[in-house]
């Protein structure tokens, strides 16, 4: 999978993150990889500054004062839909995390990734694919859960609306385990393509299926 | 007041440090006008003292109210305590004095209450009140509301009541005082007998239920009272002068009126105010004893950078389990399988120090049977941490309707599972027995150099009370 990526052109990426110290040393880090075009801090100007650079890719903080990143994401959208996010984040409380993702992030990782493969995902997400990492892969699991939720909480999700195959499921679990997409597809006896095609249509359905059978799931998550 | 090197008689201290003169001048009226006498520094304190060696014996400590023993402040108990009587035949005296002096001796009993520390403390109650300016304030501001209540009431009435009412003026602001400078245990109690006041002029954010049956009574005893007092001064004539004292009664209430109000006013602000303040400080408590602590542990091991992760680490997971679970720190009772699983986790790190990524999905209550599953995944996620050298850890941990599955997965050194070194195949053994012994089965998966996966599965019984599993979903 990286293979491929090293002789391309590195992706002009914008962060937004309202850390300072975050984004100094993302941007150190990830120097040689990706070029760093630009940084925000918050809503407004990140919006501002991503019509004004059309980067390739946006690293989203979940988190922003002004608004929280699926606000960012909602807004740049309507101009210009061709611009990708990939979703970062300290705390992953389940219903920001799938809401910045419904909004159309491409993939969510947490701030705790290294950097090699924080590249590596920014590649993944330019080149159209989706990235999924262990914790997301969990939500979603767990939001389209074949699992009776605890004795107290109503299932979330009429049966109809259980719209993973069980091979996604498969995939998804393998992924929540740490497997990379290279293992998961060695696992499987299934080329890597199909497992990228298999996540990209996990993020679809997770971002078309109904917005209120997720919303309940999210509110359902934060009371247990 | 010195305390001399070898006290003749108990110490009586309101204040040993210098400079304080307010305490110590309520003390001598104290003193004056209690049925004790005591002239501290006059000639004829042996005949004093005297006087109290044939009545009785002090426990020899300094006087000291005694809250633990009170009707009112403790002041009698303590009393009684000092001088040796029983605090009941103290009682008895002031009431006593109480209708002899025609009231003047219940707010010396007040006084006595501010001046008097309480037993184990050394400062007094007035001590405190001094710096409360807005105490001050509504003490005055209480007391000439009472003072203007009871001038009206003297012209009105013959005057034989109120003889005891006005040094009652004296008890309300003493009262008022006591009541906002108490010490928090001596405050509850307190709080309980004025929180009808308080309800009336503290604005409407908690109105109470007794409000209204509380202001019906307010108005019937009014009215009777009215219509008592005009009957005696003989019906219709009255209603001229109590025309005038009316006018003058509104002046008094216009002069005055926007001052009370303020003070009613600002005291609700404050409360508001001490409410946020306590909120914070338990926000800081809580941050301090966690994160606080953390990050000065962290600078104290920066070139250490296994033990840095694993700070951090335990730091993370204790604040997204007090931020998105509401569990505070340190509380760790485990009621839920995947709650067992977030404990594995813990204990792993703090333990072995190697970071371990945990992904649950679903959840459920624990029974014996699942309870063995945990355990045996401890054992496989210990076994990882010790042995594999991975520097991650993966736990993975699904409920579904009819079973529990848990995966344990290195990419660490990996072993061959045919020359296995003996303490690992007992281990391994323990694992698998134990999933065995209770209907669940263990596969282990290792390559050398590619890391090792140990999968557990344990069916689910589902009890007639328990969750219906989700409908349409069983295979």
């Amino acid at each position: 999978m990286s293979a491929a990526a090293g002789d391309r052109r590195a992706p002009r990426v914008v962060l937004v993150d309202d850390h300072g110290l975050f984004r100094s040393g993302v941007r150190a880090e990830l120097g040689r990889q990706v070029e760093v075009i630009g940084e925000a801090e918050d809503v407004a100007p990140a919006i501002e500054l991503i019509g004004r650079e059309l980067p390739d890719v946006v690293l989203l903080d979940v988190h922003l004062p002004g608004g929280g990143g699926h606000a960012v994401i909602t807004e740049v959208k309507k101009e210009h839909p061709e611009i990708k996010f990939l979703a970062l984040s300290a705390s992953d409380a389940p219903e920001d995390v799938i809401a910045v993702i419904r909004a159309g992030a491409r993939g969510y990782v947490t701030k705790t990734i290294s950097t090699a493969d924080l590249a590596d995902a920014i590649r993944r997400v330019a080149d159209g694919d989706a990235v999924f990492s262990h914790r997301l892969a969990g939500f979603v699991l767990d939001a389209f859960a074949t699992a009776p939720a605890a004795p107290d909480v109503r299932p979330s999700f009429d049966p109809e609306l259980d719209q993973l195959t069980s091979r996604e499921r498969e995939v998804l679990r393998l992924i929540a385990q740490g497997y990379t997409y290279k293992e998961v597809a060695r696992e499987l006896f299934i080329s890597v393509k199909t497992v990228e095609s298999h996540v990209s249509s996990v993020l679809r359905k997770l971002q078309l299926s109904s917005r209120h059978q997720l919303t309940r799931w999210a509110a359902e998550r934060r009371l247990t | 007041m010195q305390e001399p090197s070898e006290p003749p008689w108990p110490p009586f201290r309101f204040q040993d440090r210098p400079g304080r003169s307010h305490p110590r001048r309520h003390g001598h009226r104290w003193q004056d006008q209690q049925a004790f006498q005591d002239r501290p520094e006059g000639e004829d304190r042996p005949d004093w003292r005297s006087h109290f060696r044939r009545h009785g014996h002090g426990d020899g400590n300094p006087l000291r109210r005694d809250p633990e023993d009170r009707i009112a402040g403790g002041v009698a108990a303590g009393l009684g305590t000092w001088r040796g009587f029983s605090p009941t035949t103290v009682r008895i005296g002031c009431v006593v004095a109480a209708l002899v002096t025609t009231g003047w001796a219940v707010p010396i009993y007040f006084i006595g209450w501010l001046v008097i520390p309480a037993k184990g403390s050394e400062t007094s109650i007035a001590a405190k009140a001094r710096h409360d300016s807005q105490g001050v304030a509504l003490a005055v501001g209480v007391a000439s509301l009472l003072a203007v209540f009871l001038l009206l009431a003297g012209v009105l009435n013959d005057g034989s009541i109120e003889i005891y009412c006005w040094p009652q003026v004296v008890s309300v602001a003493c009262l008022t005082l006591i009541w906002r400078n108490a010490p928090e245990g001596e405050q509850a109690g307190l709080r309980h007998l004025v929180a009808p006041l308080e309800s009336l002029g503290g604005g409407g954010d908690n109105v109470r239920h007794g409000t209204k049956l509380r202001f019906a009574v307010a108005a019937g005893l009014l009215i009777a009272g009215l219509s008592v007092l005009i009957s005696l001064r003989g019906g219709l004539s009255l209603l001229a002068p109590l025309g005038g004292f009316l006018l003058v009664a509104a002046a008094i209430v216009v002069l005055l009126g926007p001052w009370w109000l303020r003070i009613a006013r600002d005291l609700l602000f404050e409360r508001q105010a001490r409410a946020r303040a306590e909120e914070r400080a338990d926000m800081a408590a809580r941050v301090h004893d966690s994160v606080l602590q953390t990050l000065a542990l962290i600078q104290r091991s920066a070139e250490d950078p296994q033990t840095v992760v694993q700070l951090a680490r335990a730091q993370e997971r204790e604040l997204r389990s007090w931020l998105f679970e509401g569990r505070a720190p340190g509380d760790i009772t485990v009621t839920s399988f995947a709650a067992g699983i977030r404990e594995i986790q813990r204990d792993a790190e703090a333990r072995h120090g190697v970071p371990v990524e945990v992904v649950t999905v679903g959840d459920c209550p624990l029974d014996e049977h699942l309870s063995a599953l945990l355990a045996a995944a401890r054992e496989a996620t210990v076994n990882a941490a010790k042995w594999s050298g991975a520097s991650v850890i993966s736990l993975f941990a699904e409920v579904e309707a009819d079973k529990v599955e848990v995966a344990v997965r290195d990419r660490g050194s990996g072993f061959d599972p045919d020359s296995v070194p003996a303490d690992r195949k007992g281990v391994a053994e323990s694992i698998r027995g134990r999933m065995l012994r209770h209907g669940g089965s263990a596969t282990v998966q290792s390559t050398l150099g590619e890391g090792t996966k140990v999968t557990l599965t344990m069916a689910r019984i589902l009890t007639p009370a328990g969750p219906a599993p989700a409908d349409g979903r069983r295979r």
